[in-house]
């Protein structure tokens, strides 16, 4: 049996373990779905929602949220850490406002993302923006920064002769690999914002809304399964985006330790 | 027409505590054009900073560098420069590597990697023109580095000790293949080393560097025709003579 098959076995061998333990405890230890849903409550919870049909639309909002506050965080982070990593002035002049909002929770933008957006679909893309920006501008900003210096040189011998050329053609590839895998916290933060982002309804479906809506209806096992969609769908995102950037991105990184 | 005038030129780095390191004092020599010069000299003496201000990288505090004519006041792609670390960009294939200062110049795909896979192919790695930095070896990579700068077609070729990191019997074989393309070429080339052995295998004139401050303490010349035998007597006498005046310089008395 080679490792690859023994890590397998033993990581399915362990969620079965878990899900006869869990069930034991809900069924014959708290003994009420409301404190504790069994895994056939929560089965069953599955499958009624899958009939009702509304699991895909509610995914589809909840990723178009995640991708309003995701892309707004890549629009402004990449080129405001651009101008701060790579222009001093730039950087003397926003780094005491960046170090101002940056410790603000996410979260805690809420009500004015509600105030200037209203319930809208941009109040809870806001709310993602707020989590993801700010990872997306530190490592764009920090990459920048460490762009080895012979390579500067290299380029200016070569004939780039403005900041425009070095930062396209030099800085900004060479940057690459750490301002993806700041986008790859930023959208593990945002992620996590997402059930927050949800919890005002701005609309009526999307994966956090109806975990809030299902607790206020005390449907506890309709809550787990959202809680494990949220978890999936979460882990796919990121798997997804992993396989691209090994393979499109960053093949010139093969043979490295990444 | 490519030489390099090198005039009273001096350098300070301004240090933390307000007073300067004096790098290069009242430095003069006359590169002619297609010569091969070798700077040697103590380590610490200048022999880099010396060559990023003829590359235009760094400024002189006094002084001036000439190329054919025209003083320099930053860098360009007619000063093709060979660094000591590997410069080549990861991201990039050798050929895109190659090509890049074409690219600059606004020179077109398919021409600049023509071009490109001509000097590959001058330097031997035709068959890693589509391979990435990491998949070459320390001597391919200063190769292709190599290849680079000459696609420019500079007139002047600024090399920083670039067979520093290779093992003894690559680094042999590179000067070799470097004699024969500086023939192709016929660039101007100013090569800094801290082996005299490499100096005097190379070079028309060792450039003897003092202690720092630096400056041209003694202009060896090295008449004989190449390939250079370097277990002859003629060679071991030069090679003592160059060791003697850089110990000189770095102990003196
Ligand atoms: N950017 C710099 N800032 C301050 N001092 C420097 C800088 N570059 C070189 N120096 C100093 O100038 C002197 C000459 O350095 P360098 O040209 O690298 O010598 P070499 O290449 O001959 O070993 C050294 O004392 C070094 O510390
Ligand atoms: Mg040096």
């Amino acid at each position: 049996m080679n490792r690859q098959t023994q890590k397998r076995l033993l990581g399915v061998a362990a969620l079965a373990i878990t899900a006869v333990i869990w069930q034991i405890i809900a069924e014959y230890v708290v003994g009420r779905s409301f404190i504790l849903p069994s895994v056939t409550d929560v089965a069953g919870a599955f499958v009624n929602l899958l009939g009702s049909g509304t699991l895909l639309a509610d995914t589809v909002v909840s990723l178009e949220h995640f991708g309003i506050g995701l892309i707004a965080a890549l629009l402004l982070g990449v080129p405001i850490g651009i101008l701060m990593g790579w222009f001093r002035v730039a950087d003397y002049l926003l780094d005491p406002i960046i170090e101002i909002l940056r410790p603000i929770p996410p979260l805690a933008w809420i009500p004015f993302a509600i105030i200037w957006f209203g319930l809208t679909t941009q109040a809870a893309g806001f709310v993602i923006f707020a989590g993801a920006f700010f990872p997306i501008l530190t490592a764009t900003y920090s990459a920048f920064r460490d762009v080895p210096k012979v390579f500067v040189e290299a380029g200016k011998v070569l004939g780039c002769d403005t900041s425009l050329e070095l930062i396209r053609y030099v800085a900004l590839p060479a940057a690459i690999p750490g301002i993806v895998s700041g986008i790859r916290i930023a959208m593990g933060v945002g992620w996590m914002c997402l059930v927050a982002a949800e919890m005002f309804g701005v609309s009526s479906y999307g994966l956090g809304y109806q975990l809030w809506h299902n607790y206020y209806l005390h449907q506890m096992p309709n809550v787990v399964v959202y809680m494990l969609i949220l978890g999936f769908v979460g882990l796919f995102i990121d798997r997804i985006f992993r396989n691209y950037v090994d393979k499109q991105l960053l093949r010139w990184r093969a043979g490295e330790v990444a | 027409m490519s030489g390099v005038s090198i005039r009273n030129l001096g350098k300070a780095f301004p240090k933390e505590d307000g007073t300067v390191t004096q790098a290069l004092e009242n430095v003069n020599l006359e590169i002619g054009d297609t010569e091969f010069i070798c700077l040697v000299g103590p380590s610490g003496c200048g022999k880099t900073t010396l060559l990023r201000i003829i590359a235009g990288l760094e400024t002189a505090t006094t002084g001036s560098v000439t190329v054919e004519g025209r003083a320099v006041t930053g860098p360009d792609p007619k000063r093709g420069m060979v660094f000591q670390e590997y410069s080549l960009f990861p991201w990039r294939r050798v050929v895109d590597n190659v090509a890049f200062g074409l690219e600059m110049k606004g020179v077109g795909k398919e021409e600049r990697r023509k071009t490109a896979d001509r000097y590959i192919e001058m330097v031997g790695l035709s068959q890693f023109r589509d391979a990435y930095p990491y998949e070459l070896s320390g001597g391919m990579r200063q190769r292709v580095a190599i290849a680079r700068a000459l696609a420019n077609d500079p007139d002047v070729l600024l090399m920083d000790e670039p067979f520093g990191a290779l093992d003894a019997q690559t680094r042999n074989r590179m000067q070799k293949e470097l004699l024969s393309l500086w023939e192709q070429t016929k660039k101007t080339i100013v090569f800094v080393t801290h082996s005299v052995d490499e100096a005097v295998y190379l070079s028309d004139r060792i450039v003897v560097l003092s202690h720092r401050p630096g400056s041209v303490r003694e202009i060896v010349e090295i008449p004989w025709s190449r390939p250079r035998d370097r277990t002859s007597a003629g060679f071991a006498e030069v090679r003592r003579r160059v060791l003697r005046m850089i110990d000189e310089t770095e102990n003196p008395q």
